[in-house]
């Protein structure tokens, strides 16, 4: 059995904290560019070219692309063979929030009880942190913050299975375009389908963390997100909302077998400022 | 299009729905919590922590500074959630709001009403917009940290008129130009 410390634990993910706040991945970078090519809103490609120039500052500057720096979303792959030793799992994470947004400059962005006091955490903890246990002797840790905006678009739609196919591309295509310029756009559409109400939200989180301008290998599946993508970007939103071809630079399916009288599409937009890096310990 | 902060009616009159601006200035910083607290001092008739009267509210909480520079990532928020309290604001003064997204159909007739305009930046480029930014300053609600009233003094700080005095609205022409789903 394989051992791994609790203070690995939190000093990876505090830099996670900072990296994923500092640097764009390459794969949105690639998207942006090519759908700058493509835009054929003047307003539209401006908006694009200050997001490639912000990306550029960010990084020489060592500052955060966004000053929402998220509610920190925690995505673990435990290795059903890792013994963590030295502490609590949990606690060893929130720590290491707690330390990357204190040391990056990060914005702390959380409060306590959310329909009363609201009293800033001062460190953003507590994170949101989804475990699934795995085989083998890994911890694979994703750290994923996750903007308010954009998060305060997502929609959940019990469908009929009657709805089929063309239910779940109408949700979607609908959710975005009620989420409009809100959500900072060009956004990456992450869509869960089946399962349960909960788990459907999973999966539309969870396609998030998919490389950009990367189908899904199911080809029915895949076939899905090119039609949903095609069409969310005939709406018009364009970048920013002012208008354009560029609304999303990808649609991100994820699905699950479900219940014979339930049919759970779960919409969860990411804005252009998709964060996440990851480590394996 | 250059604007000077306090705004007068007139150049708000000039000011047209998708208008480029560059905005030099004092501007005030604040977002939900403090718009809360701006609101419950003017319907409890106290003064508020800065003279409204022509100026321009920034829906924003920045990130912490990096020592020496004057703020971080500074970009803006979603406005919609302050819809329930700009109407009044702008019934107090206020000339001007900058922040991401739509606005209802309530706070834009009071935008016409109250003659001011709505200024849309760039949500996600709070690295770049921080670069506008000279001088920031808490001068009320410190406790409530991101969300605390700031004052700042920004030169050029880039924004696109979304909705002016006479009922234009950006994202709608946008919308009409570039959609085809038919």
């Amino acid at each position: 059995m394989k051992e791994i410390h609790t203070d690995q634990i939190t000093q990876a993910v505090a830099r996670l904290c900072v990296e994923s706040n500092y640097y764009l991945g390459d794969d949105v970078l690639s998207a942006l560019r090519a759908y700058r090519e493509a835009e054929v809103s003047p307003v539209g490609r401006e908006v694009l070219d200050q997001i490639l120039e912000n990306a550029e500052i960010a990084r020489d500057q060592q500052m955060p692309l966004c000053q929402d720096c998220g509610l920190t979303v925690v995505f673990l792959e435990l290795g059903q063979e890792v013994h963590i030793v030295s502490g609590d799992l949990n606690e060893s994470i929130a720590d290491g929030v707690r330390q990357g947004y204190e040391e990056g400059y990060l914005r702390k962005s959380m409060v306590t009880q959310p329909f009363s006091a609201r009293v800033n955490t001062r460190d953003n903890s507590p994170p949101v942190i989804h475990t699934t246990i795995v085989p083998g002797d890994r911890l694979k840790i994703i750290v994923a913050p996750k903007g308010g905006g954009s998060e305060n678009m997502s929609q959940l739609g019990m469908l009929k299975p009657a709805d089929g196919r063309e239910g779940v591309i109408n949700f979607v295509v609908e959710s975005v375009r009620k989420a409009g310029a809100n959500p900072c756009p060009p956004i990456i559409v992450g869509v869960g389908v089946g399962g349960s109400a909960e788990k459907a939200m999973w999966l539309a989180k969870h396609s998030l963390l998919r490389k950009v301008g990367e189908s899904s290998s199911d080809p029915e599946v895949a076939e899905l997100e090119a039609e949903i993508l095609d069409r969310v970007n005939r709406i018009g939103i364009g970048p920013q909302g002012f208008g354009g071809l560029t609304t999303a630079l990808a649609v991100h399916v994820e699905t699950f077998p479900c219940h014979i009288a339930s049919m759970p599409v779960a919409v969860n937009i990411q804005c252009h400022s998709a964060r996440h890096k990851e480590v394996v310990l | 299009m250059n604007l000077t902060t306090p705004l007068t009616d007139e150049v708000i009159e000039q000011l047209r729905a998708g208008d480029k601006v560059s905005i030099t200035g004092v501007i005030y910083v604040g977002r939900d919590a403090a718009h809360k607290r701006l609101v419950a001092a003017l319907d409890a008739g106290e003064p508020l922590p800065f003279e409204p009267q022509g100026q321009i509210i920034y829906y924003m909480g920045p990130a912490p500074a990096k020592p020496g520079d004057p703020i971080g990532s500074a970009g803006p928020t979603t406005s919609y959630r302050m819809d329930s309290y700009a109407p009044r604001l702008m019934e107090a003064g206020l000339k001007g709001m900058i922040g991401k997204g739509n606005r209802s159909m309530p706070v834009r007739e009071a935008m016409q009403r109250h003659k001011a305009v709505y200024f849309g930046a760039i949500g996600g480029a709070g690295a770049l917009i921080a670069k506008s930014v000279k001088k920031a300053e808490v001068i009320a609600y410190d406790d409530l940290g991101a969300e605390a009233l700031r004052r700042l003094e920004v030169i050029d700080f880039p924004a696109i008129v979304v909705n002016d005095v006479y009922g234009g609205d950006a994202y709608e022409d946008g919308l009409q130009r570039y959609n085809r789903e038919r």
